[in-house]
Parts: structure tokens; sequence; C-alpha cells
């Protein structure tokens, strides 16, 4: 575990000025860093020998309405060898959401991009095949944004707080 | 050893070449689910594949963020419907990670036991499975008696077959029943001989052998690459398991093994199921053996539901009642990663709460949605019924692809 957090420190070291927020308190270490970035540390975590997060283990979108950066990008990285997991997080605005795609260095976050773009519309460069995966290819919204309500917002017969919601 | 690469290389491309396209689904008996691949051929040969999912995508994830933590279990069995077990405890898991509840061990032991019962389950679906694509149906009637018997033991536990919502957030309704013991004790007598036969069916079989061996295979590197995990990264010889990685539910109390193959073929991935169901039993048998006493729900008012009969006759068990179902409980505020080893690999939760009384972001990690996206990378060169082999190999879950 002790381990665990010279990883923040290592990143900060060598990119020191993308670092945006860095957290240890949590299940894992967590960093937040600039969207231009996210590509460069990750292909050093899992390239240099200090860090070895070699495992791609989930990728997924998130939607904070009222922050500055609405739309985030959460990575979960995995060293193996050492069994220790990383969270790096990136925000970006949502009139320009675009992250550098990971697919050069993880053949599995293909896909899982193409969610995160298919629900939260997040653009990433030179990603292969970028277009929706889930819904249907003609759907011109992205559902999991927080303003999208789950159901028809115009029904009046049913009132939403008595129902857990 | 010496590993055979089973692709064919692709001659450069001829202009005057026609190639067939085939559609493999989405509804087609081989798929075992409803997803398509569309395939581009040489005559018997595949020369690529694009994949298509999502005909059954529910928004799981948009309608968890509408619905308070106890009523999220039920979206989870509909995920891996061969092993939702696993998926409604590993959902508990993850509340009580967040809230930071320490389940005694009696609860941890019960759950070992549910969560084994869901794996063998599971495997002996897959792997009877792919004795029925490569043309041997006895196999998957025998073993799936038993898949009967373990449905039945759920049953007596949680009422439910397939779709379980078994166990709750700190614990479980009810103890395990005289008759769910007594079923599951005839099951762990009953099952090591139809396991026996089931492998001398299949696993020195010629035929299957000739099959299995060197079709599907992929490297070690490629399958951490595409972020394998389970029997399938196993079987390519990478020893990952949560299990045994990051302990949960008391799984380090006991001794077992992690089987590993070498090439990562079909037959290895059938071989290593295999084992695991091995090893399977041996953790349930250990687990009831060593069954400790003591309650089978934390008691913490307010996380856990109170029984029934309670809700009947005093008002604070109506009033938690209430409150739980309601989603009036307070939830602390925070994110946590949770993983536990499902059927298919990590079946990870990652879990944002704002403190409401919905989660903020729930995001599944989807083993079969991650690996599916390696098939066109397995199949290329081989022959159409090499890659149905392969498919069912994977035992990937339409439930699960498409969340």
């Amino acid at each position: 575990m002790e381990e665990n957090k010279e990883i923040i420190e290592i990143i900060r070291g060598k990119f020191g000025s993308d670092i945006v927020e860095s957290e240890t308190d949590g299940d894992m270490p967590s960093v937040t860093v600039t969207s231009g970035s996210v590509y460069s540390i990750i292909s050093f975590l899992k390239n240099d020998a200090s860090a070895g997060y070699e495992f791609l283990t989930d990728l997924c979108g998130i939607h904070y309405p009222d922050n500055k950066l609405p739309l985030g990008v959460i990575y979960h990285l995995h060293n193996l060898r050492n069994n220790m997991r990383l969270r790096i997080k990136t925000f970006v605005p949502v009139e320009c959401p675009e992250v550098d795609s990971l697919t050069p260095l993880f053949s599995a976050a293909n896909w899982m991009e193409r969610e995160t773009f298919d629900f939260y519309g997040i653009r990433f460069r030179w990603h292969p095949n970028l277009k929706r995966i889930l819904n249907v290819e003609y759907l011109d919204i992205f559902p999991m944004r927080k303003e999208y309500p789950l159901e028809d917002p115009t029904r009046e017969d049913k009132d939403n707080r008595f129902f857990g919601r | 050893m010496e590993i055979i690469d089973p692709h064919i290389i692709i001659q450069p491309e001829d202009t005057d070449k026609v190639y067939t396209t085939l559609n493999l689904g989405p509804t087609h008996p081989a798929t075992h689910g409803i997803f398509q691949n569309i395939l581009t051929m040489d005559g018997e040969i595949i020369i690529d594949a694009e994949q298509t999912v999502g005909y059954i995508h529910r928004a799981f994830e948009k309608i968890a963020e509408h619905r308070p933590y106890y009523q999220i279990k039920p979206l989870t069995d509909r995920m891996n419907y061969c092993s939702s077990p696993i998926n409604n405890l590993g959902w508990d898991l993850t509340v009580e990670k967040l809230l930071g509840i320490k389940t005694t061990k009696k609860i941890d032991y019960m759950r070992i036991i549910i969560m084994e019962l869901a794996r063998i389950s599971d495997h002996l679906i897959c792997n009877s499975v792919i004795g029925v694509d490569s043309g041997a149906l006895t196999g998957f009637t025998y073993v799936f008696q038993e898949r009967e018997a373990i449905y039945e033991i759920y049953e007596e536990m949680c009422g439910a077959r397939l779709t379980t919502n078994l166990g709750r957030i700190g614990g479980f309704e009810r103890d395990f029943s005289p008759a769910a013991i007594t079923k599951l004790r005839d099951l762990l007598k009953r099952l090591p001989n139809v396991l026996r036969e089931f492998e001398k069916l299949l696993s020195r079989n010629r035929i299957f052998m000739d099959r299995t061996i060197h079709v599907g295979g992929i490297s070690a590197e490629r399958a951490l690459n595409y972020g394998f995990t389970g029997p399938n990264l196993r079987a390519a010889g990478v020893d990952y398991d949560v299990r045994v990685m990051n302990p949960y539910s008391s799984y380090n109390d006991f001794d077992f093994i992690i089987p590993t193959g070498t090439q990562g073929d079909t037959y290895d991935r059938f071989c290593v199921r295999e084992e695991e169901m091995w090893q399977s039993i041996k953790l349930i048998t250990n687990a009831l053996e060593n069954m400790p006493e003591g309650s089978w729900h934390v008691d913490i008012p307010g996380i856990f539901l109170p029984p029934k009969e309670k809700v009947y006759s005093s008002m604070e068990a109506l009033i938690y009642h209430f409150k739980i179902v309601m989603g009036e409980i307070g939830m602390p505020a925070g994110e946590v990663y949770n993983a536990v080893e499902g059927g298919n690999g990590e079946l990870g939760f990652y879990l944002v709460s704002d403190g409401g009384r919905t989660p903020y972001r729930l995001h599944f990690r989807r083993p079969s949605f991650i690996y599916y996206q390696a098939f066109p990378e397995m199949i290329k060169g081989s022959v159409l019924s090499d890659a149905i082999l392969t498919m069912s190999s994977m035992n990937i879950i339409a439930g699960e692809l498409d969340a």
C-alpha cells in the first residue's frame, strides 16, 4: 500500500504541471490530470519499469453538469505484478469533449471508449472506429448525460418522490 | 512446449477475388445469445469479422442512477444470468465497501458457498455447450441435471431460480434452511461423479481434442492487452484471479489452486473451467464443514432490511423497512471500485455516491463486453466451425455484453 502512494509522487515529479489533483484516502490512489496529458501519463505508467501499470481494468465516463469541466473520463489501471490499482481522471468541457484515445496502448480501450462516446459524447482522438456501440446509430443524444431523464418528463400521473427517486 | 500459431497467413489481397459476406446472428442457434457477427469469408476461411452488439441493451447504468441502492440488485442478476448470485453478492459487497461494513465470518462463508455454486453452474453450461458445438450433445444433457439441482438449491435459499436477487446488503434475509443444506450435501456427493463422467466423455476424446486444440488461441500478452480476465486469461497462462489477488468475503481462509493453461486455445479454456469446478467443489465443502456459528446478517438498523415478522409487529422495524425500501437511508459520499471474480472474469462495480438516495454514477465492468472485442483477432484465418467453437468457449453472455 505504501508503494501504491509512491506512484503519485513519481507522476507528480514527471508530469507536475499536468496534475490537477491527487488523492490517496479512497480505496485506491486517484489522480486528476489535464485532458491533454492523459495519453502521455498512461503511456508512461504502462511502459515505464518503475510503474508497471500494464492492465487497463476499466474506462468509463461521468457527467457533473455543474462543474466548469462537466464531462469526465475515469480510467482504472492495475499493476498485476505488485497488485496495485490506480485511478486516473480527466475532465473536459462539454463544447469540445476530446481526449486522446488509448487504443494504441490497450486494445481493450477500443470498445470501452466507444461505449463512453456512445453514452457521454466524449470524442476520442485517433480512435480507429469511433461510432456508437450499444445504442442505435441514428440516436442524436448522449443518454447518460444528466440532462436526459430516465422516463418521459411530460408524464404527470406519477410523482417520483414517492418512488424512491 | 511448441506453440503453434493456429492462424493461417492470408495472402496479399487479390483484386479479382470475390469474398462472401456471412451474417452470423443476430439470432443464430450457435451464438447462444443475441449478437451479430458479420464475417467476410474466402470460401470456408474467415478473412475478417465485425461484431454488432447492443441488441438487448437495457440501460442498466441509467436506471441505476434513479433507483435506491436496494432496488439495484435486481438489475445486476440480469447481466450474467448464468451466474446471477455472483452479480448480486458483488453488488452487496460494493455497497458494504462504500459503507465500511465488516461482515461476520458466517456471512462470508455463506457467500462463498453461493458464489462457488454459481461458478459451477456457469462453467457447467459453458463447457457442455463447447461439447454441443463440437457435436457432442450427450454431456450437455447429463450436466444440465446438476445445474437444475443447483437452481433448486437457490430456490431453497431465496425462492428464485434464474434471476435470484439473492442476499441483502449486510448479509442474508435468512439462514440456509435444513432443506437447502440437505440438497447441497446431496449435490456435493453426486457432482464429483458427474464431473468425472463428463470429463471421460470429452477431455481425452480424440474428436473433441482435434476440434479444440489450437483453435481460437490467444497469447498471454495479447490477452492482457485486450483486458481478458477470468478463465479466458488463465487459459492463456496468467494466474490472475480476483479471489486471490484482492481477497473478498474471506476467500483467504481457504486453500485452492488457480488452474492455468499454456496456449490460450479452446481446449485450454475448457480444461481451466473444468479444474475450476473441482476447486469450487473443494471450496464449498470446506466452507460448509467449517461454517462458523453466528448471525447471518449484520445488526445495523437502517442498512439491513429487518425481518418481515418484525415489520408487522414492531414500529422501529416498520420505519426502517420503509426508509430502506424508499431509499431514505444515509449513504456516505465517496467512490469505490469493487471487483469480484465472476463466472467470466473480473466483474467490477465502479460506484460514485454523492450522498443521495441513488448512486450518482454506477458503472459495471462487464468482462464479456471487454473480451468479446478480441473475437475477430482470434478467429481470423480459421474456418467457420472453429469460430463457433471459439465463441462458445469464450462464454459470452449476451446480457452481460449489453448491460
